[in-house]
């Protein structure tokens, strides 16, 4: 008899109160006895949508039904020969708006919990520890530039096919975003680590402390015998509003605050990186790394509120995000704009001056175009304010490499296998999109990895 | 890992450095910096590269003790290692086709003008050297600049060696007398925002090394963000470098000061840790 519930099996949480005052994982993870009882929940459709909507197209349906039979090993079998990071997209990816939204369970009731079944299948596949086969070398060269979900998931597939990778990264660890910019609380750096050296175990080297277009330019590197460069570099450039008082003291790219926080361990008792601290934070912005902000500004003991100038059916953000944002005491102040940072003498935040918004006729993205109500302006009290309002691809490499074209707002020009306008040179993730999800970049680094191989096999 | 070969203090605060960088080294140019961590836990510390060997595969830095990261690096000893060490990042400083130039250095900023000294000797330009410290006993450098500049003026503000004052004295003497090409400057906020205004009136380019607060240095955190010329701009990817004449530095000097106080509190944590040692 199957499990005809018509609601996900909940998962363990922390509670609210003790969450919001610790950096631990906030999802505690399905037991073996919670996931196959949601496992059981799967019709096994034959024409298998949630596939179609998955970037790196995991056979859902069989994976499940492997964790059905409680057959964990064998169903990690399954999800690692399409993804490189399920212990990662199981707890990142916006599940709503891919697989779980095509599942037909959710046509009446909640959609299957694909996401809480990757996760706890990668999960057990990390306590069990069965080292990966170590595929047979070709003896090629392949530089990857960036260790960020693009970089790493374009590298595990090459390494996969016998390639020998090298990953070039900027800072001094591996893991790119995953490291600087998405919380401990919501993915917790030692799983990172672990899957980082899933692929050191796989024959990939890492380098890291080494800038391409600085350290290296892409010429150097296919000088030195790789015969392909993939160029993962990610979104860099944090964007500001373009408002008065921006670079006042306690103005705050989510980007410096979240890399402060999670790479350089600022939360922790005697970290030697500062964190300022704030009492009152507004978070501008509604995309998950808003929610990661405006979360991590909250377990540093502030007041927390986020502005954002649509409404709450826009907000960008997963909302698994903005709910536990929510119950964990974060206030939203939806549909409202700032207009200016206000200061004191000494040039510190004081609080927005913001302004209410309506929303108007639907814009190019298809959403409805917030549009400012005269006369409404109103002032937040903040002495700190985060800007989370996405990110610029970095003017660093395109300096370094000649012919290597990008496109209206500085992005890399590649097509749909990531092939760039450089021979042998790829490119994949939000370096070549903006600013986007951990799922669709290690999609691009497969697809990538994918017209490498080609590329090569046909040299 | 990126062994420490060689170390020496320049004052009792003042520390030289030589490491072992050879990718660095082969890319290093005069007014690029390095980003660095002292230790498995520490800060990551941007500092500009204060000089360089191609052959041997080494760069030098020159750093002052100020706060609880560097006190940490000045603390490591020749023979030891630090676990990071990435560069040369930002711009190079523009030095091509400039005849004749004033350096102005000021402290600790003195270690960064040198090498910008020295290539504009190479590329055959006169420099004429203008260095200014607190008091005798801060002097660092005083040899290697003479050594490549045409002309050396020191200055020290309690006048217990040099000419009492600070560079903008012998600065605005040359100016009423003659022009340069471009007037560069490397120090404390206070110190290029006054050469910038002494320079204003006579219309000379001037250029100022900018060293805001970082933390990865390639431009992903913002941190180091300034405003030249009403624009914002990030100073680890458009600088160091900018047209002094255009840099809010009022605005810079503030930002500069945000972790004063965490600082302050580190620095006393380290001391206290050091002498129980």
């Amino acid at each position: 008899m199957m499990n005809n519930s018509l609601t996900k099996t909940p998962m363990p949480v922390q509670s609210p109160e003790g969450r919001s005052r610790n950096f631990c994982e906030v999802a505690l993870g399905y037991t073996a006895e919670q996931a196959v009882a949601e496992a059981d929940r799967c019709l096994h459709c034959k024409n298998r949508p949630c596939v179609s909507g998955c970037p790196v197209s995991v056979a859902i349906p069989d994976f499940i039904a492997l964790v059905k039979e409680g057959k964990f090993g064998e169903a990690y079998g399954v999800i690692s020969r399409y993804s490189c990071l399920p212990a990662v997209c199981g707890r990142v990816c916006p599940q709503e708006n891919q697989c779980e939204k095509l599942c037909v369970r959710g046509v009446k009731g909640e959609p299957v919990a694909i996401g809480r079944l990757e996760r706890f299948v990668a999960d057990f596949h990390a306590k069990e520890g069965v080292a990966p086969e170590k595929p047979q070398k070709n003896g090629r060269r392949v530089a990857v530039v960036g260790s960020g979900p693009a970089g790493l998931s374009c590298a595990g597939e090459l390494a996969k096919r016998g390639y020998e990778v090298t990953v070039f990264e900027a800072l001094h660890v591996a893991g790119g975003v995953l490291m600087y910019g998405i919380p401990e609380f919501r993915l917790p750096k030692e799983i990172v680590a672990r899957e980082v050296e899933g692929l050191k175990a796989l024959g990939v080297t890492i380098v890291t402390n080494a800038v391409v277009g600085k350290t290296f330019t892409v010429e150097e590197l296919k000088a030195e015998g790789f015969e392909a460069v993939f160029l993962g570099t990610g979104a860099g450039l944090p964007n500001f509003m373009g408002i008065k008082g921006e670079n006042a003291k306690g103005v705050f790219s989510a980007n410096e605050y979240l890399t402060r926080v999670n790479l350089m361990k600022a939360y922790e008792e005697g970290s030697e990186t500062p964190v300022y601290p704030a009492k009152k934070v507004a978070v501008v912005g509604g995309g998950n790394v808003a929610m990661d902000a405006a979360r991590t500004a909250r377990r540093l003991g502030a007041e927390v509120t986020v502005v954002y100038r649509r409404s709450r059916a826009e907000l960008p953000a997963r909302r698994e995000e903005a709910e536990h944002a929510e119950e964990e005491g974060v206030v939203f102040r939806l549909l409202a704009n700032p207009k200016e940072i206000l200061t004191d003498g000494e040039d510190n935040v004081v609080g927005v001056k913001c302004i209410e918004m309506e929303l108007g006729e639907p814009d190019v993205s298809g959403r409805r175009r917030p549009v400012e109500k005269a006369g409404s302006e109103f002032v937040l009290e903040a002495d700190c304010v985060i800007m989370a309002l996405g990110t610029s691809p970095n003017p660093l490499l395109k300096r370094a490499t000649a012919g290597l074209e990008t496109g209206r707002r500085r992005e890399i020009v590649a097509d749909e296998g990531g092939r760039t306008s450089l021979d042998g040179v790829f490119a994949g993730g939000d370096a070549v999109t903006g600013s986007a999800t951990v799922i669709l970049a290690m999609g691009a680094g497969k697809r990538a990895a994918e017209s490498i191989d080609e590329f090569l096999k046909n040299r | 890992m990126f062994a420490i070969l060689k170390k020496e203090n320049l004052t009792e605060t003042v520390v030289r450095m030589e490491l072992d960088a050879p990718y660095i080294a082969r890319k290093a140019q005069a007014g690029q910096f390095v980003i660095l961590r002292a230790d498995e836990r520490g800060e990551r510390i941007p500092l500009t590269i204060a000089g360089y060997d191609r052959a041997r595969g080494t760069i030098e830095i020159i750093f002052q003790i100020v706060g609880g990261a560097t006190m940490c690096l000045g603390a490591r000893k020749a023979g030891e290692s630090i676990p990071d060490l990435v560069g040369p990042l930002g711009m190079p400083t523009a030095l091509e086709g400039l005849k004749k130039v004033a350096v102005v250095g000021g402290g600790v900023g003195c270690a960064i003008a040198l090498p910008v000294a020295k290539r504009l000797k190479e590329l055959g330009a006169s420099v004429t050297g203008i260095v200014g410290f607190r008091s005798r006993e801060l002097v660092i450098l005083e040899e290697e600049f003479k050594g490549c500049c045409d002309r050396f003026f020191l200055t020290t503000d309690d006048g217990s060696y040099g000419e009492k004052g600070n560079v903008c004295a012998p600065l605005g003497r040359l100016l009423a007398e003659e022009t340069f090409d471009e007037v560069i400057t490397i120090g404390p906020l206070v110190m290029m925002k006054f050469v910038a205004e002494a320079t204003r009136p006579y219309g000379v380019k001037t250029v100022a090394s900018m060293n805001p607060i970082m933390i990865d240095g390639t431009g992903m955190c913002g941190c180091c963000r300034l405003t030249v010329g009403g624009e914002t701009k990030f100073a680890c990817v458009d600088g160091p470098d900018f047209d002094a004449h255009l840099i809010d530095f009022d605005e810079a000097i503030r930002r500069s000061r945000i972790y004063t106080q965490f600082e302050a509190r580190k620095r006393e944590e380290h001391c206290n840790l050091l002498h129980k040692i």
